[in-house]
């Protein structure tokens, strides 16, 4: 049992890694009111960042790459819903296609002068101690930097979404924007920085998949992971804990194609590769209450 | 230069890159713009065509190849027939889940998208690939499901009479008819359209629904019995997504669809001839399509931010 149970929950750990990311940064976004289902252009962004960044071959640099082409995609983002204030979903559904012609065609010009290349990924770091409690230790405590540093991450944005004057602000452009300009908020730069966020966090999310896990560069490799990072905030109740908690099912979700590929069952493998988007069907169905989203979300 | 010439060239330079090239790829483009278009006239989000259109071609290769022995007639109309509803199918597992249990329809059609393109890994695999079973697609159609060509030596074929006959349908709908004004109330408002109108606002959203994954269906069916004669992985190089752009460039108007799915077109067919010549790559055309959906809409604010300005110079002069 351990031969398939350990591995499972080593893989959901893992690919639920780069999920919470995006799926943070769409939590703020969403919790100042701003819907951004262009998360997706930032994450293939973050992986094509990552990779040309880490030419310098250093893994810090690489996520900075990663970070800075998150937050030019959402920028563009912000300029268009916040500044403009243009439709959300069909200017985040445009900014998506930018993001993914935009990293396929500069792929293609590098691929041709021959500067892409496979990149070592970052190691597991053990935790001395933790990481030898049974079945769930090795899980969760021999992963790689990316998911140390949410377990530093998620609780500080939980308490300074709830404890924090900042916090307040944000949830507060999100509930109601005309009470909190009011009441003295830059509702504008509120949702500019949330939205600036969002697309940092997408930018590590493709960093995570580029420089932790996969280790080079496909096109429309994101695999709509942005748009699955936008059902879990659904699923976590836009609160901080709960995303956290929701992109570990959906970690669950993708991991099951490897335990199930180890079984060999008599399925086809389309099969697994399809569960994650069936079940984000499944559960947005089934949680059909928006009353935890924010008041103004979408408008 | 050298890759602005190829792309006219590609697009416009002969008899050939223009029946052959640009119109064939203008055909699948101008119905799913219009799949888009009737959604977006309804507030219906639909950006899942590119699903609905994998799901209209794995039907339409099924029939064709089921019925392969029967009179060419009776193969080629099962064909649309398989196509439109699969299409209508597709589109309705996300109409459902609106009605039914509040899923946002952008995400929900997303989602559809990526099951349907494993669908089709899977068909193509398993119980549709081809004899030899060594590559992953369908066997090729034979000549029952093959759609006849409009002119001698050219690619152009029946989907395109039938996707201008859809774009001339769906505008007589839209503009003419109580149906197609019920769309329209119902996308300028539903709770106005409800109360004011005593329009079934639920029952007009689900039929907008049905029809917009119908019309991508077809053009799936329209691409196997047209072009390829086969299913395959790729067989839609994101028509689905381009269709976004076709139907705002044309402001969700079906006449106007019929101008942008060739101005698309064009663009597809140059894009290719570019990446072979110019050594662009074609992925190109989904930034071009991008920024095109990105400009209408700040064209589109601009002119309203100009003409609520224009209205209070007028209410001030009072």
């Amino acid at each position: 049992m351990d031969l398939v149970l350990m591995p499972f929950l080593e893989a959901m750990v893992r690919t639920a890694t780069p999920l919470a990311f995006a799926a943070l940064g769409e939590l703020v976004a969403e919790r100042s009111g701003v819907i951004n289902i262009g998360l997706e252009g930032a994450i293939i962004a973050g992986c094509l960042g990552a990779l040309v960044a880490s030419g310098a071959d250093s893994a810090g640099v690489g996520f900075a790459g990663a970070a800075a082409a998150g937050m030019f995609m959402t920028a563009i983002f912000a300029f268009f819903v916040v500044t403009l204030r243009t439709d959300q979903i069909i200017t985040g559904t445009a900014l998506t296609l930018l993001g993914l012609g935009a990293t396929g065609t500069i792929h293609r010009l590098l691929h041709e002068t021959g500067a892409t290349r496979g990149l070592p990924t970052m190691a597991s770091i053990p935790v001395p101690w933790l990481s030898e409690i049974p079945v769930i230790g090795p899980a969760l405590f021999d992963q790689k930097l990316p998911t140390y540093a949410l377990y530093a991450f998620v609780p500080l944005l939980a308490w300074w979404m709830q404890r924090t004057h900042a916090g307040l602000a944000l949830r507060a452009t999100g509930e109601n924007p005309e009470a909190a300009r009011a009441a003295g908020i830059a509702t504008q730069r509120v949702r500019w920085s949330a939205i600036l966020f969002s697309g940092l966090m997408g930018g590590l999310c493709g960093g995570t998949l580029v420089l932790a896990q996969v280790g080079s560069f496909n096109e429309g490799m994101s695999a709509g992971r942005g748009f699955i990072a936008i059902s879990i905030v659904v699923l976590g109740r836009w609160t901080a804990l709960g995303t956290a908690g929701a992109a570990l099912v959906f970690g669950a979700a993708f991991a099951l194609q490897y335990t199930f590929q180890a079984l060999a069952w008599p399925v086809p493998y389309q099969a697994f590769l399809a569960f994650p988007y069936i079940l984000t069907l499944v559960l947005l169905a089934s949680l059909r209450g928006r009353a935890a989203a924010p008041a103004a979300l979408g408008a | 230069m050298e890759a602005l010439i190829a792309l006219w060239d590609g697009a416009f330079g002969s008899a050939y890159a223009f029946w052959s090239a640009t119109l064939v790829r203008a055909t699948p483009l101008l119905l799913v713009g219009l799949a888009v278009a009737l959604a977006f006239r309804a507030g219906v989000l639909n950006i899942g065509a590119e699903g609905q259109l994998l799901a209209g071609a794995t039907a339409a290769t099924a029939v064709a190849l089921a019925a392969a022995s029967l009179p060419r007639p009776l193969v080629i109309g099962a064909m649309i027939i398989a196509g439109v509803v699969a299409g209508a199918l597709w589109a309705g597992i996300a109409a459902v889940l609106r009605r039914r249990f509040g899923v946002m329809e952008v995400i929900s059609t997303i989602m559809l998208n990526f099951v349907a393109l494993n669908l089709v890994s899977w068909v193509i695999r398993g119980p549709l690939q081809e004899p030899l079973r060594i590559y992953p697609q369908s066997a090729t159609i034979s000549a029952s499901g093959r759609w006849p060509l409009l002119i001698e030596g050219q690619r152009l074929h029946l989907g395109f009479i039938l996707a201008v006959a859809c774009a001339a349908a769906a505008w007589w709908v839209l503009a003419r008819t109580a149906t197609g004004f019920r769309v329209r109330a119902v996308g300028a408002g539903t709770s106005a359209a409800a109360s004011a109108g005593g329009i079934d606002t639920e029952r007009t959203i689900m039929g907008v629904f049905l029809a917009s994954g119908a019309l991508a269906g077809l053009a799936g069916a329209s691409e196997v019995g047209g072009i390829t004669w086969a299913l395959y992985e790729g067989i839609s190089p994101g028509y689905g997504y381009t269709a976004i752009a076709v139907a705002l460039l044309a402001r969700l108007d079906a006449r106007w669809v019929a101008a942008s799915a060739l101005f698309f077109g064009a663009l597809e067919a140059g894009a290719a001839s570019m990446q072979r010549r110019a050594g662009v790559p074609s992925v190109v055309v989904q930034v071009i399509v991008a920024l095109v959906v990105l400009s209408v809409l700040a064209l589109a604010r601009w002119r309203a931010v100009a003409a609520e300005r224009a209205l209070v110079v007028r209410a001030e002069g009072l």
